[in-house]
C-alpha cells in the first residue's frame, strides 16, 4: 500500500515537472469550453443542465487521455529507468497501480477544474446537481476506462508515438462498438450473442446513462471491471517481456 | 549469501547465459569479467529480478528471486548497467523516493541520506536535477540509490564506466571500504580494477564461466609472469645480450623488442631469474637503462582466455 502511494506520488509529481501538465490542462479547460459553448450551444438551448458539456467528454478523451497515458511505460522502458523501478522491492501490481493511479489523479485534476462551468450553470438556473455528480463520475470512470487501454499498450511500446495512435486507435473501437459502424462488420457473420455483447462493450452506451443522471450500478461496475481487466493485462505483458 | 542455481537464460535460438552456477560469501567482492555479449549484465539482471530465468534460481540471503522476489530485492542494492534514474527529478527528490519505497523511516531516511551524499560527494548537485548533471555524476547517484539503504549484497553493473581517473578511484575506495562485511558483485571491462578491488573475478564468455580464481591466480597465468624485462641506453647488441641470457639457468626463451631497445626473458615454470640476470648485466658491464620483473599482464590472459582463436 505504501509503494503504491510512494509511486504514484512520484509519476503525479513527473507530469508537473515538465510542461506536458500544463500544456494539457490549457488545452484541455480551452477544448472543453469552446465545445460546450458554441458546438454544443450551452446558452442556446436555454436549459439549466450540462448535457452538452458532457456530451464531448467521450470524444476530447479519445485524443487527450492517450497523450497521458503513452509515456507512463514507454518512457521508462526508453531511458531504462524500468529497470530500477523493477528491482526494487514492489510487487508488480503495486507498481502498475501506482502509475495508474497517478495519472488518474491527474485526469481528475484536469476534471476538477472544470468546475466553472458548473457554478455557471448554478448562476444561471437550476439544475439538478445529483444529475452533474453522477455524469461528473461517469466521466471520472470512462476516463479510467481509457487510461488503463493506454497503459497497457504503453508497457507494450518503447515508443511513445506509437503507443498514443494504437491507444487512440483501441479506445476509438471500445467507444463505438455500439454504433452501427462498427457493428455492420459483425452483422453479415456474426452470431446475434457476439453482436449484443459487442454493443455491450461499449463506453459511449454506459457513459450516457450515467451523464443523463441514471445511477445505475452496472455501469459504475462495467468501467471498473474494464480498468481492472485492461491493468491486469498490463501486468500480464510487463511479465511477458520480464520472460524476454 | 548469495548463490546461483544452473542460470540459463536464453532468447529463442540465442543463449546468453548457460547454466552458470557459483556462490559468493561475505567480504568477498567477486569481479564479473568477459567481452562484451558474455552475458556479464543478462547474469546480474537474473541476479536482481529484471529478467526471469529460463531456468535455474538465483538467492539471495536464502531468499529466491523467482519464489520471493521482495524480500530478496530488499536484501539487494542494485546498480543498473548505465545507471538509470528519473531524470526531471533532483538527486534529493530520487533518494528519497528510493528511501520511501523501501519503506526507510524518518529518521533513517535523513541519517542514510547524509551518509551516501559524503561518500559519493553529491552535495553540490544535490537540488540540480539528474537530466542536467554530468555522466560521472548521475553515475554516483546511481551508486547512491544502490546503498542507501546499507544492503548486505551490493551487484553493480559497471559502476565506474564513464568516470574519470580521480572518480574512478574514489568509487573503488568506497567499494573496498565497504567490502568487509558485504557481497559485493561488480562487472567491468576494465581489468585493472578487478586487480584493484576484487579478491575474485569470474570470466565469464558465450554465457559460460570459464575462470573463477582470485585475480593473482589469474595474473599468474601470463606467460609475463615473472618475465624480466631489460631496456638499455643505446643500441646494444641485443641478439649477443640475448645468446648471453639464454644461456643462463632456468631461462625458456627471450624476446627482443627493437623498438623500445628492450628484451624480455621468459624463465621456466615459476623460476626467478631476477638476480641471475641483474648478476649477468653488472659483470658484462650492458648499458642498462631500466631492469625489472613483470608482474604478469590481466589483459593478455583476458584474451587468451576469451579469444583463443586470436594468438595473444
Amino acid at each position: 500500500m505504501n509503494a503504491i502511494r510512494v509511486i504514484a506520488a512520484r509519476e503525479l509529481n513527473a507530469y508537473f515537472a515538465t510542461p506536458l501538465a500544463y500544456v494539457f490542462l490549457v488545452i484541455y479547460l480551452i477544448l472543453i469550453g469552446t465545445f460546450t459553448f458554441y458546438l454544443g450551444g450551452f446558452y442556446e438551448r436555454g436549459q439549466a443542465d450540462l448535457i452538452p458539456f458532457f456530451n464531448f467528454h467521450p470524444w476530447l478523451y479519445l485524443f487527450l487521455v492517450p497523450a497521458i497515458s503513452m509515456r507512463l511505460w514507454s518512457e521508462e522502458r526508453k531511458s531504462g529507468s524500468i529497470e530500477l523501478l523493477m528491482t526494487l522491492p514492489i510487487t508488480m501490481g503495486e507498481a502498475v497501480l501506482g502509475k495508474f493511479l497517478a495519472a488518474w489523479c491527474f485526469v481528475g485534476v484536469a476534471l476538477a477544474l472544470t468546475f466553472p462551468i458548473w457554478l455557471t450553470v448554478n448562476y444561471l438556473g437550476d439544475p439538478d446537481n445529483g444529475v452533474i455528480l453522477t455524469a461528473y463520475v461517469g466521466s471520472f470512470l470512462m476516463a479510467g476506462a481509457f487510461l488503463a487501454i493506454g497503459a497497457c499498450i504503453s508497457a507494450a511500446n518503447r515508443n511513445q508515438v506509437v503507443a498514443f495512435i494504437i491507444t487512440v486507435a483501441v479506445c476509438f473501437a471500445f467507444l463505438l462498438s455500439g454504433v452501427e459502424l462498427v457493428l455492420d462488420f459483425f452483422v453479415a457473420w456474426a452470431p446475434q450473442w457476439l453482436i449484443d455483447s459487442v454493443a455491450g462493450l461499449s463506453f459511449l452506451t454506459h457513459f450516457n446513462a450515467l451523464s443523463n443522471g441514471v445511477l445505475d450500478l452496472r455501469d459504475i461496475l462495467y468501467f471498473l471491471l474494464v480498468i481492472a481487466a485492461w491493468l491486469y493485462a498490463n501486468a500480464v505483458v510487463l511479465d511477458m517481456k520480464k520472460a524476454g | 549469501m548469495i548463490k546461483a542455481n544452473a542460470l540459463t537464460k536464453r532468447y529463442g535460438p540465442l543463449t546468453a547465459v548457460d547454466n552458470v552456477s557459483f556462490s559468493v560469501q561475505p567480504g568477498e567482492v567477486l569481479g564479473f569479467l568477459g567481452p562484451n555479449g558474455a552475458g556479464k549484465s543478462t547474469t546480474m539482471r537474473m541476479f536482481s529480478g529484471f529478467v526471469e530465468p529460463t531456468s535455474g534460481d538465483a538467492e539471495i540471503c536464502g531468499y529466491s528471486i523467482k519464489r520471493h522476489p521482495p524480500d530478496a530485492k530488499r536484501c539487494l542494492g542494485y546498480l543498473p548497467e548505465g545507471a538509470p534514474s528519473y531524470g526531471e527529478m533532483t538527486p534529493r527528490a530520487f533518494l528519497e523516493f528510493i528511501a520511501r519505497v523501501r519503506g526507510m523511516s524518518g529518521v533513517e531516511r535523513r541519517r542514510r541520506t547524509e551518509q551516501v551524499v559524503e561518500q559519493l560527494h553529491i552535495d553540490n548537485v544535490f537540488d540540480q536535477s539528474i537530466d542536467t548533471l554530468s555522466k560521472g555524476f548521475k553515475r554516483r547517484v546511481g551508486i547512491a540509490q544502490a546503498i542507501l539503504h546499507d544492503p548486505p549484497v551490493l551487484i553493480m553493473d559497471e559502476p565506474t564506466d564513464g568516470l574519470d581517473p580521480n572518480q574512478k578511484h574514489e568509487v573503488r575506495e568506497l567499494i573496498r571500504s565497504m567490502s568487509r562485511d558485504k557481497i559485493i558483485v561488480i562487472s567491468t571491462h576494465i581489468l585493472e580494477e578487478v586487480e584493484a578491488v576484487c579478491n575474485r573475478s569470474i570470466i565469464i564468455a558465450s554465457g559460460r564461466i570459464v575462470v573463477d580464481e582470485t585475480p593473482e591466480s589469474l595474473i599468474n597465468r601470463s606467460r609475463f609472469h615473472n618475465a624480466v624485462t631489460i631496456r638499455f641506453a643505446r643500441t646494444a647488441e641485443l641478439a649477443d645480450i640475448r645468446d648471453a641470457i639464454g644461456r643462463l639457468d632456468d631461462i625458456d626463451h627471450v624476446e627482443i623488442d627493437e623498438k623500445f631497445r628492450s628484451l624480455t626473458a621468459f624463465p621456466t615454470e615459476n623460476a626467478m631469474v631476477l638476480t641471475a640476470i641483474s648478476d649477468l648485466a653488472a659483470a658484462q658491464d650492458w648499458p642498462v637503462e631500466q631492469l625489472h620483473m613483470e608482474s604478469g599482464r590481466l589483459d593478455e590472459v583476458f584474451r587468451s582466455i576469451t579469444a583463443p582463436e586470436v594468438p595473444a
